[in-house]
């Protein structure tokens, strides 16, 4: 309290001898700490004090109605010979990296269509956002549907359409359900990843490309030489955030196989539920969703560093 | 000028081929060189293209819920992209015959609970990190970023057994409690960029009246931020209609759940004809969000882009 003391010498001088009680009520970090206490109570409680529980409770085999004992790095060790534990780790790792890649790609063509001058833009980009508001549950059970072993829309278009003779059992069969979830995933992140990259485009000036023209560069220079460069910053904030979801998603899963058919789309995150929660095992769930922590600190460090690299290559002028 | 333009664009346009028509062409003071044949296959068609398959699915929900039973599983009859006779059907049973208004209303509650809770953490705190500069605000603020980097999926475990252990569980309230870490993150650095760009002088002359801080907060400071307000409100609100997994694993009576949970788990009776109760229950569960969206849409969009900009 001393140094905050001093550091408020006029307000003493003005009021010839304030009582500690005044000095303290204009103190700036006395009256900061007031104004950070609810929202640092609350992350505190449920997120910070949660995050080291469940990395405690990960070494430990607590089940649902059991504290648990120490047990040390048993659940890792039974993790590290579990085949579905690593079928799940593979599933997450191909999903995160297809859906995330082929989001990109869609996401990017569609915000440069977007910035093109056309009727209707504003109606256009408020209809491309839709699939994000809708909660996800609720648009995955309709791609449920869509996916019908039966009844599916697709199936019944494409034998109409002479392609193929039988219905497509999407989320029967391993690979079509992984690619099935993976589309679904994708539907429903372009629209985050391409508004949020037509935000980066409208700050990108018109004269810059004027002057491009004017030198002869084609389309294709353009883009990479005055478009890719200018927007490297913003894409690399809106990959992190996309892999990230991408990598922890639970619901869509959840809600369209459960991880079926016979694991094949097992996310951590599902394995970790049916672990933890659904077979009441909270330390062996705690310890899977506890080994998704190392990829997400990788996934936000290359985003990081690219987002650094990005900014001294601007800075130096290139 | 506009002939050395257009030679340079034929020009151009001689060296590029066709794969490159994927690459930008993004200002508009250049559009009109455009042809509108160049311009409806390089723009018009694949833009339609991709609204059809992103609007495909809420076609097919909403048009599924207003299907009669036979024509649902009669595909050769009846062509399956319309409905001859629609019903109200299904509609009718999800609200009069399922809990699904509950449903809806412990959803409603639970996200104006949480969203409220959360601004009104993240006011203050964003003016405290803005304003106030205290000792470590950069820090503070930084930490509030990394909170907003960790997801659910690596929390529920975790955050059961402390919603069990004070006697939550079952509880909507457990959510209302429980959301605001998602979303304080976000209104935090999202009100922080609009506070920033609210000028000193207004708190200086304040301060010189006489205004204690929380007077300067609530007569100044949120007024002038009203826009960044309905923008965080409207995402946050969104936000917690979404959640899945702190819902899921939180609430095990069926009265208590959220829309979403009761969908997945209430619904699934292996039924061949659930189909039309199942879409009617999704589209009404997002009807609420798409209207208030289309109220908001640039508050939305605001929103989006401005706590991915920072």
């Amino acid at each position: 309290m001393s140094t905050v003391q001093t550091s408020l010498p006029a307000g003493a001088v003005a009021s010839g001898e304030p009582s500690w009680w005044s000095r303290l009520q204009t103190n700036r970090n006395f009256i900061a700490l007031w104004f950070m206490l609810p929202a640092a109570a609350f992350l505190i409680l449920f997120l910070a004090y949660p995050l080291g529980l469940g990395v405690w409770m990960s070494f430990t085999d607590e089940k649902i109605g059991r504290t648990g004992i120490f047990v040390g790095l048993e659940n890792y060790e039974w993790l590290w010979d579990d085949a579905i534990f690593w079928l799940a780790v593979f599933n997450t790792l191909l999903y995160t990296i297809v859906a995330s890649a082929i989001k990109f790609a869609i996401g990017l063509y569609l915000a440069l269509l977007l910035n093109r001058r056309m009727p209707f833009k504003a109606i256009i980009r408020a209809i491309v956002l839709i699939p994000f508001i809708v909660p996800t549950v609720l648009s995955a059970i309709a791609f449920w549907w869509i996916y019908d072993a039966q009844f599916s829309i697709i199936s019944w278009s494409l034998i109409k359409l002479g392609i193929i003779n039988h219905n497509i059992d999407f989320l029967g069969d391993t690979n079509w359900a992984r690619a099935s979830v993976i589309i679904a995933n994708i539907w429903r992140g372009v629209p985050f990843v391409a508004i949020t990259l037509l935000a980066g485009l409208q700050t990108v000036s018109p004269s810059l490309y004027e002057a491009a023209t004017l030198d002869g560069a084609t389309n294709w220079q353009r883009f990479r030489y005055i478009t890719y460069p200018l927007l490297t910053p913003i894409i690399a904030v809106v990959m992190t955030f996309s892999v990230l979801f991408t990598f922890t998603d639970f619901q869509l899963i959840w809600a369209l196989t459960r991880g079926g058919p016979v694991n094949a789309t097992h996310l951590m995150a599902t394995l970790s539920y049916q672990r933890g929660i659904i077979s009441g095992r909270l330390g062996e769930g705690a310890a899977i969703a506890t080994a998704m922590i190392p990829f997400l600190l990788a996934a936000i460090a290359i985003s990081w560093f690219g987002m650094q690299r990005r900014k001294w290559q601007q800075g130096s002028d290139q | 000028m506009t002939d050395t333009m257009l030679q340079s664009k034929t020009a151009a346009q001689a060296t590029v081929n066709a794969a490159a028509l994927a690459a930008s062409d993004d200002s508009e003071g250049m559009s009109y060189l455009e042809s509108l044949p160049r311009r409806l296959i390089t723009l018009y068609l694949p833009l339609f293209v991709i609204l059809v398959v992103l609007l495909f699915p809420f076609y097919w929900m909403g048009l599924t819920s207003i299907k009669p039973d036979e024509q649902l599983i009669d595909m050769n009859t009846y062509n399956p992209f319309w409905v001859v006779h629609p019903t109200f059907k299904h509609i009718q049973k999800l609200l009069f015959e399922t809990q699904y208004p509950r449903w809806l209303w412990n959803t409603m509650y639970v996200a104006v609970g949480a969203t409220t809770l959360s601004i009104i953490a993240s006011v203050l705190a964003a003016y405290a990190i803005v304003r106030l500069r205290f000792k470590g605000a950069d820090t503070v603020g930084i930490l509030i970023f990394f909170a907003y980097l960790v997801p659910p999926s690596i929390l529920f475990i975790p955050l059961a057994s402390v919603i069990q252990a004070y006697g939550l569980f079952d509880s909507p309230l457990s959510l209302i409690l429980v959301y605001p870490t998602l979303l304080i993150p976000f209104s935090t650095w999202l009100l922080m960029g609009y506070f920033k760009t609210i000028p000193f002088e207004l708190e200086e002359c304040a301060l010189i009246d006489g205004a204690s801080r929380w007077q300067i907060l609530v007569k100044i400071v949120v007024p002038l931020a009203v826009p960044g307000l309905i923008s965080a409100f409207i995402f946050s609100f969104t936000l917690c209609w979404n959640e899945f997994i702190y819902a899921l694993t939180f609430l095990q009576s069926t009265p208590n759940k959220t829309v979403p949970v009761a969908i997945v788990n209430e619904f699934v009776d292996g039924d061949v004809y659930k189909w039309g109760s199942l879409m009617a229950g999704a589209l009404v569960g997002s009807l609420p969000l798409v209207i208030l969206y289309a109220f908001f849409v640039e508050h939305y969009v605001s929103a989006m882009t401005g706590a991915v900009k920072e």
